[in-house]
């Protein structure tokens, strides 16, 4: 079949941000999908919560402390993490190699206070299902925060080695979106985890 | 601040004809060798091994349905042991489920959606590779346990407590357990990649209304894979933590419930039905404007339909649990969401019919297997909003019935449109026709055996036959019915022997295609049979519907990427305009290393909970590797 050429798209960018870029939508489908899975696990707790007449099982519930102090972090959070985008969006090298330190240093802090709101959740995985539905939803948030402190991570390396070209700064901003969803997946958790057992 | 790459550059509006394809040829080929097999990150090539190997878990599980099938030939057979059969019903769902029908459908749709958007390659390849490779393992996985006596026995559906430790306390059904997370994981990654190609990769012009509804039918099966599977994905994990550490998600005396597991499978199972089957009625649409020679009836009636039966799918699941004694407000509901279904897929069939009337249908065997489809999906269709109701529900449930009633949806619903779509597309993916005499026996003889094989399961179930027995007594007086249902299987069994003869027969000696055999309208014809590497020379623009019959003199393009490093084209979402240029990531071992990883991973943690600890490590060893810039222009610039 002949071809009649109708235009020419040497002149668009190679790369874009947000909407703009394959990986930003990539990461929207990551997230949805996430997202349901977190939606999914609340619902077999409020299923579980429904069935029991005594809720929680034989347990005290969650000391408040661990989870309170995470959400306060990951509410600060932001501040970095919107500094470190705007940074990323003006290719602002300096700034992102110090945003993405601070948010790998951010992720570390709350992987170790997790370490502890896991031990003060008063219960064990096996103790009930109560037990068990709080560790599994716990569990999975920590996947994600431990899966984003990793590309944190990966991309502070590599914005500071010879890798740190434009397309990359691209990278850094869906990352940020990435942790805006974390700390947004963790809002209904901690009050799921938190303060349902105490109503 | 946006960056545009060297006008230096060299760029495919320097080059012509033979000059552009051999320089795009070299760019976009898969490396040879058994290395560069393994590295292949090229759409058709992993869409292609996709369908094999979906192809071959149809035929393991197809023996397996014979093997049945001659055990209740007769009364009182003792061919197969109570155990065996236990465990062969088991894999036989689990495996025409999980291993062939969702990943089937989505392996056309790997291998087909970049070619029908215009684009050179899908999005996220290296993601889709090890889609495939995650597939084949857990696939693998699960045959090799069979074949060790340690497959699993519970049935595809897994109910606990059958499922739990204490009354299953082998390793079957963590086995199924883990083979759910990587047919998850595999289909999950190919879910995401089809949104993206859809939404962002789609040729200049394609608006929301040009899109093929084939697409369309990917599009929002995508979706149903993204909210339906993590459902099973939770159900699945607290099974196997309830198995393996002593969780209590199910475990009644300590606060579990066992109807969560059905309310969490079902939230996925039922979806899961339409994942299959949505595809299948894609299929129908391309096929059926082809052979009627006129666009679908309805495009945007049949988009909505599409849209309606994806939303609806998820108010359907309470439909399977009506005698587990739920509140009737609730069965009232699902009963009525259930019956509402009917009316979309009721709405696609009229527009298909009306596609027929008012069209020039040429009867080869593409649109056969079409027609066989409505016949066979209505009926299903028919006995569909039949259980739907609870009284009917109640008296059939468990019986033969229902297992008549959704082999005629899902074999009608999407085997059928599936067949159907070998026959068509099988000349872009091989570059040969298949043989249309083989190919009208292989339907007459797939259209009979089938209803032989499962229309006296209606009559069966009416009068009482259970399913899931692995025999019956000669009082019953349900020999005569199974032994024809048997001699039925037979005869569908060959008609899919007959397929692959001809399959086989075909890529020897097979007619030439050429570039559009059919004389179709959608832009996967508009390349090569098979199509190159790079998919199109140039990247197509599109102004109609039905581009090929629109612009069938000259076909409008687009120049500008670059040879040098591949690059796939990036559209705006609804008007699908010109936006990025991308850099498309080359072929890479990583994707399988990061699977073989992942593999360990799972299949350790069966044994061990500590696999979970010692196998990270190598996980995000291969995933750092795999995302590592290499130093090739695509990530240097």
């Amino acid at each position: 079949m002949r071809q009649t050429i109708v235009r020419n798209v040497a002149d668009l960018p190679t790369y874009g941000y947000g909407p703009r870029s394959g990986p930003w939508w990539g990461a929207m489908g990551f997230i949805a999908l996430e997202g349901m899975g977190f939606a999914i696990a609340i619902g077999a707790y409020l299923y579980l919560y429904a069935v029991n007449p005594n809720w929680p099982i034989g347990a005290a519930p969650p000391d408040l402390w661990p989870g309170t102090a995470e959400t306060v972090i990951y509410l600060l959070s932001i501040i970095p993490n919107e500094v470190t985008n705007r940074a990323a969006h003006r290719q602002d090298l300096a700034k992102v190699r110090v945003g993405l330190i601070v948010m790998a240093l951010i992720g570390i802090a709350l992987l170790v206070l997790r370490g502890f709101e896991f031990a003060h959740l008063n219960t064990r995985w096996d103790n009930s299902a109560y037990g068990s539905i709080v560790w599994l939803i716990l569990g999975l948030h920590t996947t994600h925060l431990a899966t984003d402190l990793g590309d944190t991570v990966v991309l502070t390396v590599l914005m500071f080695t010879r890798h740190a070209k434009p397309r990359r700064f691209s990278d850094v901003t869906d990352n940020v979106f990435y942790w805006n969803f974390v700390v947004l997946a963790w809002l209904p958790l901690y009050v799921l985890l938190d303060w349902v057992p105490r109503l | 601040m946006s960056v545009t790459a060297d006008k230096r550059e060299l760029r495919d509006d320097a080059l012509n004809g033979l000059q552009l394809s051999t320089r795009l040829e070299s760019l976009w080929r898969t490396p040879s060798g058994f290395l560069g097999a393994l590295m292949s990150v090229d759409h058709k090539v992993v869409g292609r091994r996709y369908i094999v190997t979906a192809f071959v878990f149809l035929l393991l599980g197809g023996v397996l349905a014979i093997l049945m099938r001659v055990q209740l030939a007769g009364p009182e057979q003792t061919f197969l042991s109570p155990d065996k059969y236990n465990q062969i019903f088991t894999m036989h769902g689990s495996t025409m489920m999980f291993l062939f029908a969702v990943p089937v459908m989505e392996a056309f749709a790997v291998y087909l959606v970049p070619l029908m958007v215009g684009t050179r390659n899908i999005a996220f390849p290296r993601l889709n590779a090890f889609s495939y490779w995650i597939f084949l393992f857990g696939g693998c996985f699960l045959w090799i346990s069979f074949m060790l006596n340690v497959g699993p026995d519970v049935g595809w559906f897994a109910y606990v407590p059958l499922s739990s430790l204490q009354y299953t306390p082998t390793k079957r059904p963590d086995v199924w357990a883990q083979m759910i997370t990587f047919t998850e994981v595999a289909a999950l990654a190919v879910a995401v990649e089809i949104v993206v190609t859809v939404f962002k990769l789609r040729a200049p012009g394609m608006t929301l209304d040009r899109i093929p509804l084939f697409v369309w039918a990917m599009l929002v099966t995508a979706f149903l894979v993204m909210f339906a599977m993590p459902s099973i994905m939770v159900a699945s994990t607290s099974l196997i933590l309830d198995r393996l550490v002593n969780t209590r998600f199910y475990d009644s005396s300590s606060g579990g419930h066992p109807l969560l597991w059905q309310h969490l499978f079902w939230f996925f199972g039922h979806p899961e039905v339409y994942i299959i089957f949505i595809p299948g009625t894609g299929m129908v649409s391309a096929i059926l404007a082809t052979f009627a020679r006129r666009p679908v009836v309805g495009y945007p009636v049949v988009i909505l339909s599409l849209i309606a039966t994806g939303f609806l799918s998820f108010g359907l699941w309470v439909h399977h649990m009506f005698v587990t004694g739920l509140p009737q407000l609730g069965a009232g509901l699902f009963t009525a969401s259930s019956m509402l279904i009917a009316v979309p897929s009721g709405l696609q069939i009229f527009c298909w019919l009306a596609t027929l009337w008012d069209g020039r249908p040429v009867y080869r065997t593409p649109l056969l297997f079409v027609i066989g489809f409505i016949v066979i999906f209505v009926l299903g269709g028919l006995s569909g909003v039949m259980v739907a109701s609870v009284p009917i529900d109640t008296q059939v449930h468990d019986t033969y019935f229902v297992v008549a009633h959704f082999h005629y949806v899902l074999i009608g619903g999407a085997v059928f449109p599936l067949i159907g779509a070998v026959y068509y597309w099988f000349p872009k993916i091989t570059g040969r026709m298949l043989s249309e005499t083989l190919g009208r026996w292989n339907f007459w003889l797939a259209f009979v055996g089938f209803n032989v094989a499962f229309f006296p399961m209606h009559i069966l179930g009416l009068i009482g036959m259970p399913r899931r027995v692995y025999t019956y007594t000669a009082e019953m007086d349900w020999a005569h019915l199974n032994l024809l249902s048997s001699g039925g299987a037979a005869i569908f069994a060959i008609s899919f022997a007959l397929l692959l003869a001809n399959a086989i027969l075909s890529l020897r000696s097979g007619a030439l295609a050429g570039n559009n055999p059919w004389d179709a309208s959608t832009l996967e014809w508009a390349t090569t049979s098979p199509p190159a590497p790079q998919n199109f020379d140039r990247i197509p623009v599109v102004k109609h519907r039905d581009p090929l019959w629109a612009d069938n003199e000259s076909l409008p393009v687009v120049v500008g990427l670059s040879l040098e490093r591949r690059e796939v084209l990036l559209t705006t979402l609804a008007e699908a305009d010109p936006q990025v240029r991308e850099a498309s990531p080359e072929p890479s071992i990583w994707p399988l290393l990061t699977a073989i990883a992942t593999t360990v991973f799972f299949i350790g943690s069966i044994f061990t909970p500590w696999a979970v600890l010692w196998g990270t490590p190598p996980m995000a060893v291969a995933l750092i590797g795999w995302f590592w810039p290499g130093g090739s222009k695509e990530n240097e610039e």
